[in-house]
């Protein structure tokens, strides 16, 4: 049995852990992927330059697709929470309540409503209509962001309430709102959002560019993501070395865990390799840069970073993350983020460098991206979902460090958990492996196979009516 | 049936149940006849298929939000209910989770995907479709039989889960007629009249049911004087069941006219089936165990979740007829521009 040794508190974490990480996917891509649409609508609308509308049909299709993935599987986590985690609600609910009847209310049904005139009513509403609802669309997936960071962040660093025979009142929603970390993660998963839409938009044209594809579109999208990739990757670097410093402050046992540092002490090293061994409570393999975390994180070269032996309980249980789950994930999303960071700025450089390489007006463009060489196309490809990657390390680092509590210093996991049978939690733990690895399959194969169609120059229009039956017909026949 | 609107700690539950029971109706109306849609899908050829989905497309998603609010309520209001009901229902929650999945992404997919694939993906709508529809059935009649788990509630529960597949079917039907024209929707009225049963097996055996499970829900209707002005309820469910046959044998009308009638009567069933079922069960939110008073969250909560609601609800009323307004009229084929 592959789930020996499992309970079903274990099983119940990697399940919720599972469907949330599917889930993140997509509105990942669909907050940024909003704006992004909104802004080529807005080009469109002031130039009247074709190549935006073909990029917005294009994009818009990949949106629609990211946007179902995101609505179907959001639905099971608002089942999880009482399936599996009874003894959040019971304890915390009062908090957590309003801030996710606010999501539901502000954000969801803005976006449920608007995506179908946004999708399908071009030709049905006047313009300016069309362009209100892609921008409430983003909106509502901003909205829908901020309220779910907000609990998020009330979960790690919460304050503003009070313990009443063991259940959390409110006593400032100001404070809940506004708490201690929740600028940071909302800015850093904004930012951790446009960047990998960013890397999906320059991966997916440099796949189109090099499957052929010779169109104003494909060139521009291609400049657009890569530009925007090098923009953002900075701030977000300063972000993340905020959102650290403000850990640091709140959740310092989470810090030592990502740092894999055992023993407070001043001058800590930056590990760039480790083996944390928990039993031995100590690192094995190590390498790394003498002083460096020290400097980083206190901004001093002997500054003092505090080691996961402060938080044990006189019985000897941790108190404190499992160490090399959040230390590894920690590094998986440093390390995307710096290739990222190489990456893009490699591209934009070699395409400025080479600006006089542009097919046609070569003195009005900064950058050209026929000066891209191949092999640079071919990184780019799989760099597409490393906005993915790293988003998903980020979140494992963040949440794995919040452990054992499931809100700090209020309730444990162990203690929400449902007392569900444990082959039932395995069983259906199963059934949703087995669905997602499907439709993760079935996501990347049609945006390959969609970006192929483009790729191709098969007709625009027959293409979008592949809802309808009639496609072939009015594509014999296109001035109906 | 109504709570001393001076204190919080009634009015404020109760408010909430209406508002909880409100989403839910709405949502079995409105999603109801989407899933039907789905199910009535093999039913029909390649072309008449995308002008199906034509006619859910721009709605579909909205639709199924009406279900993350209820349960967001219950979750939010009655956070204890919320556990206990779900927990126990675990597996079935699961299985519709699965098939409103695959029904969703299908959606998406068919029209994207490979043409050699569509077939692939909308066989997977169809399944998504009715697995929805008979979970939610099923899930309906465990809750019913107060949650208890043995093989004669089961037995129940299958009952319901046929009939809430085929009532949604019946209810995609009537939403077809007033959507389509031509041969799709004659097609919708000779579906409609063989679903009509559905309605009928699943109001009658709710009915005759849960005042056999409950002494409490069986007093509460055959109660002398109550059961003089309860008695509107299974009669007129009863004479619009009736009105709805005769008006569909003879669709459609000519020049198309009332095509939109058949969906408003079925709407009007159900929801007096709803207010019926919702009346045997106030005040209980899990079945005789736990009322909406001694299940609900702090006052102050539930107060500032209210303030918000007031504006929110209306408002997303507004824009969802404002969405079925623009797409109003017969179905066309979907296209992004």
């Amino acid at each position: 049995m592959m789930f020996e040794g499992l309970d079903t508190l274990i099983l119940s974490r990697i399940q919720f852990a599972a469907n949330i990480s599917f889930h993140i996917l997509f509105p990942t891509i669909t907050i940024a992927l909003g704006w992004v649409l909104f802004v080529i609508r807005l080009r469109f609308s002031q130039t009247g330059d074709d190549k935006w509308m073909s990029a917005y049909r294009f994009w818009v299709k990949v949106f629609a697709l990211s946007f179902a993935m995101g609505v179907v599987s959001g639905i099971t986590m608002s089942f999880q929470f009482g399936t599996n985690w009874p003894g959040f609600m019971e304890t915390v609910g009062n908090i957590a309540g309003p801030l996710l009847a606010y999501e539901v209310m502000t954000a969801f049904f803005l976006e449920a409503v608007f995506i179908g005139i946004m999708l399908f009513g071009f030709s049905r509403v006047p313009g300016w209509l069309h362009l209100l609802a892609t921008f409430l669309v983003a909106f509502g997936t901003t909205m829908s962001a901020f309220w779910i960071i907000v609990l998020n962040s009330w979960m790690q660093t919460p304050q503003g309430f009070e313990m009443i025979d063991g259940v959390a009142h409110a006593t400032s929603w100001w404070e809940i709102i506004f708490n201690p970390s929740m600028p940071y993660r909302f800015a850093h998963m904004m930012l951790a959002s446009f960047l990998t839409v960013a890397f999906l938009i320059a991966g997916v044209s440099a796949l189109r560019r090099l499957m052929g594809d010779r169109s104003r579109e494909a060139k521009t999208m291609l400049k657009f993501g890569l530009t925007m990739g090098a923009l953002l990757i900075p701030v977000q670097i300063y972000m993340g070395d905020l959102h650290g410093l403000n850990t640091l402050e709140y959740q310092p046992q989470k810090v030592a865990a990502m740092e894999g540092n055992w023993e407070t002490q001043s001058g800590v090293p930056l590990l760039l390799f480790a083996i944390p061994d928990e039993a031995a409570r100590e690192n094995r393999a190590e390498i790394g840069i003498p002083n460096l975390a020290s400097l980083i994180l206190t901004h001093h070269w002997d500054g003092e970073v505090p080691g996961l032996n402060d938080f044990v309980a006189e019985d000897g249980t941790p108190l404190h993350p499992p160490v090399a789950p959040v230390f590894w994930s920690f590094r998986v999303m440093v390390g995307t983020g710096l290739a990222m960071l190489a990456l893009s700025w490699l591209s934009v450089f070699l395409m400025w460098r080479r600006r006089h390489m542009h097919e046609v007006s070569p003195n009005s463009h900064w950058l050209a991206a026929e000066g891209l060489p191949k092999l640079l196309l071919w990184v780019l490809v799989p760099m597409a979902f490393s906005g993915w990657v790293a988003t998903l390390a980020g979140w494992y680092t963040t949440e794995i460090g919040r452990q054992p509590w499931l809100v700090s210093g209020v309730v444990t996991t162990a203690e929400a958990v449902a007392q569900v049978p444990t082959g039932m939690v395995a069983g259906t733990l199963v059934g949703y492996l087995v669905a997602y690895g499907a439709l993760l399959f079935a996501y990347i194969s049609v945006i390959v196979y969609l970006a192929r169609r483009a790729a191709m120059g098969q007709d625009e229009r027959a293409n979008d009516m592949s809802h309808s039956g009639k496609a072939q017909v009015e594509a014999l026949q296109p001035a109906e | 049936m109504f709570p001393d609107f001076s204190n919080p700690a009634e009015w404020l539950p109760w408010a909430f149940a209406s508002l909880m029971g409100f989403s839910i109706l709405v949502y079995v109306i409105l999603d109801g006849f989407d899933l039907g849609v789905g199910i009535l899908f093999p039913l029909a050829d390649d072309a008449e298929k995308d002008r199906m989905i034509g006619s859910i497309g721009p709605f579909w998603d909205a639709n199924e939000t009406w279900l993350v609010l209820a349960v967001g309520l219950l979750l939010v209001a009655f956070p204890v209910a919320h556990g206990m009901i779900l927990s126990t229902l675990y597996l079935p929650v699961f299985v519709m989770l699965i098939g409103l999945i695959l029904r969703g992404v299908a959606f998406e997919f068919r029209a994207k995907a490979h043409a050699k694939h569509k077939r692939l993906w909308n066989n997977l709508f169809f399944t998504g479709s009715i697995v929805t529809a008979l979970s939610q059935g099923f899930m309906l009649g465990l809750y019913i039989m107060g949650l208890q788990q043995t093989p004669a509630t089961f037995a129940f529960a299958t009952l319901t889960a046929v009939a809430l597949a085929v009532g949604y079917s019946f209810i995609g039907a009537t939403w077809l007629i007033h959507k389509t024209e031509g041969e799709l929707q004659l097609k919708a009225v000779d579906w409609a009249k063989r679903s009509l049963w559905g309605i009928v097996v699943g109001i009658g055996a709710v009915s005759l049911a849960t005042p056999l499970v409950s002494t409490r829900i069986f007093d509460r209707w055959l109660d002398f004087p109550t059961a003089f002005w309860l008695a509107p309820i299974p009669v007129l469910s009863g004479l619009l069941v009736i009105w709805l046959w005769r008006m569909i044998r003879q669709m459609p009308f000519e020049g198309d006219r009332r095509s939109w009638l058949p969906f408003a009567v079925s709407t009007a069933i159900f929801a007096l089936a709803y207010v019926g079922l919702a009346y045997s069960f106030y005040p209980y939110v899990v079945p005789d165990r736990l009322t909406i008073y001694e299940a609900a969250s702090a006052p102050e909560s539930l107060f500032i979740i209210l303030v918000g609601a007031c504006f929110v609800v209306p408002t997303i009323a507004g824009y969802s007829i404002l969405a079925y307004y623009i797409f109003r009229g017969k179905a066309a084929a979907l296209r992004y521009y």
